[in-house]
């Protein structure tokens, strides 16, 4: 490697894991920590059976899994103005990485409470409880248990997906890169360097979602075997 | 304390109970047997509402109600004075055996936490389990899982507690020591209605026997005159199956 690429490795390193801290991390953060509560929205409507709003929900999770998400990011950025509705580009990119990993999600934990015996419930009302001390007690923290890994899937997924952010102008991690390639034809060593940041983050989820299963795992006294 | 008249369910247009009379007093066992398919759990489970009755009634301490229409309110206010012992236990698998007996002391019956730890701690104790009040359901056995449901349905102070098969998805050393905690509960006078195939306990616990077979009651008798007296040989027959299957 020529002193010229390290040098240019070197000098673009903090600044693209600067804007890695402050605009990726947050991004995914935000927009992840909505899409949760879309999410286990969407799922109690459909398994509480709503009516009406369980063929909204059912609609709306159809819609978004049957696009594609750069199709969705640029919808809203470039599509939406011509309605008069513009939005910034951070808040509009939220919106759409919420909004979609919200319909994804909502099928994880939906498929995770469905998860939880039915006794669970039965034996909840025949102590007193009500539906919603049931839900909330019983059957959500144990849906949790088993959603974490896949939701922790999606959140690394998710920390990837936002470099198509770049798209519509949200100068992220890759919008950041692109610009020093752009500049100085560095592309390889560039490009590089940006993966290995997004891997570092990656890797610290992974430990994170290990430690948060051991977490969870010791709250249901061990695996919880269910018969 | 007990009346039922006329219970009637049906799943899909099949009719499982088909009229369904029955009766219990105070301080009452009442041993619920017949062959598999009968519709006992079911019979259970409508006593309790888990499932709606699409027909019957139900005078319960002294207050006659329609099964198929009482309210959500009005069967919780009953499930105060009822509990339920199911074959699979149900116990919370996310909380401690501790916290399976406070639950519904905290949570529906807005006891203070400490006097429900003390009332959950005497009902471990009485089931034989308070040394495992921490313990996760993933960390007992079947019969230790069963005797924290016990204690669970006992804390309650129910007046009466209901049994689906409390033994038989245990393994056979350990229907023993679920079995005594029952007998236990039966000489201290609790009311129970007990769906069992444990014969020898029937005769030995119970104070009567309602004998279910395709839906309806067969034979509804005090203990004794069931087993010594039985004319019906469709349950001489059922009776005799299961002794042999006990040797
Ligand atoms: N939720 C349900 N939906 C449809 N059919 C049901 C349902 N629950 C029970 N049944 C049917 O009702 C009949 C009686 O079942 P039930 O479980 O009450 O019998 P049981 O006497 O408890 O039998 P076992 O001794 O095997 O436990 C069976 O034919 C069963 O298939
Ligand atoms: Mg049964």
């Amino acid at each position: 490697m020529s002193e010229r690429v390290l040098d240019i490795l070197i000098s673009s390193f903090p600044r693209i894991l600067g804007q890695g801290l402050l605009v990726t991390i947050p991004l995914t953060v935000i927009s992840f920590a909505l899409a949760l509560v879309i999410a286990v929205l969407c799922a109690m409507v459909q398994i509480a059976d709503v009516k009406g709003l369980k063929q909204i929900v059912r609609f709306y999770i159809w819609l978004i899994r049957g696009t594609p998400l750069l199709v969705q990011l640029y919808l809203v950025y470039f599509g939406l103005p011509d309605l008069g509705i513009a939005l910034p580009a951070f808040p509009c990119a939220v919106a759409v990485f919420a909004l979609n990993e919200g319909a994804y999600c909502a099928e994880t934990v939906r498929a995770a409470i469905e998860s939880v015996p039915k006794g669970q419930m039965e034996a909840g009302y025949c102590v007193g409880l009500s539906y919603i001390q049931i839900m909330r007690r019983i059957i959500l923290p144990q849906a949790f248990r088993t959603a974490f890994p896949p939701l922790s899937n999606s959140l690394i997924s998710m920390v990837k997906d936002t470099s198509l952010a770049a798209n519509i102008t949200v100068t992220e991690m890759f919008m950041t890169t692109q610009r020093v390639a752009g500049r100085t034809y560095e592309h390889l060593a560039l490009y590089a360097e940006v993966a290995l940041i997004y891997l570092l983050f990656c890797t610290v989820i992974t430990w994170l979602q290990r430690l948060g299963e051991k977490k969870l795992n010791a709250m249901n006294g061990g695996n919880v075997i269910r018969a | 304390m007990l009346e039922i008249r006329g219970l009637k369910k049906a799943f899909d247009g099949h009719e499982i109970l088909k009229g369904v009379d029955l009766e219990l007093d105070k301080g009452d066992v009442l041993a619920v047997l017949g062959p598999s398919g009968g519709g006992k759990t079911t019979l259970l489970r409508c006593l309790n509402f888990l499932e709606k009755a699409d027909g019957g009634t139900m005078t319960f301490l002294g207050q006659e109600m329609d099964m198929p229409t009482l309210s959500r309110k009005e069967i919780a206010a009953y499930r105060r004075h009822t509990a339920f012992v199911f074959q699979s236990f149900n116990l919370f698998s996310n909380k401690t055996a501790l916290q399976n007996v406070t639950e519904g002391l905290i949570v529906a019956r807005k006891m203070p936490k400490s006097e429900a730890e003390k009332r959950a701690l005497a009902a471990l104790e009485r089931v034989g389990l308070a040394d495992k009040r921490d313990a996760y359901p993933s960390q007992l056995s079947g019969g230790q899982q069963q005797r924290v449901a016990i204690a669970r349905a006992v804390a309650g102070e129910p007046d009466v507690i209901f049994f689906d098969e409390p033994t038989s998805a245990l393994d056979p050393e350990l229907i023993g020591g679920v079995l005594d905690v029952i007998r236990d509960l039966a000489e201290d006078g609790m009311t129970m209605i007990v769906v069992t195939h444990e014969v020898h306990f029937a005769r030995n616990v119970s104070t009567r026997v309602l004998f279910m077979e395709d839906g309806r009651v067969l034979a509804a008798e005090q203990t004794a005159a069931f087993f010594e007296e039985q004319k019906n040989e469709r349950i001489q027959s059922f009776l005799r199956s299961l002794d042999r299957k006990d040797d």
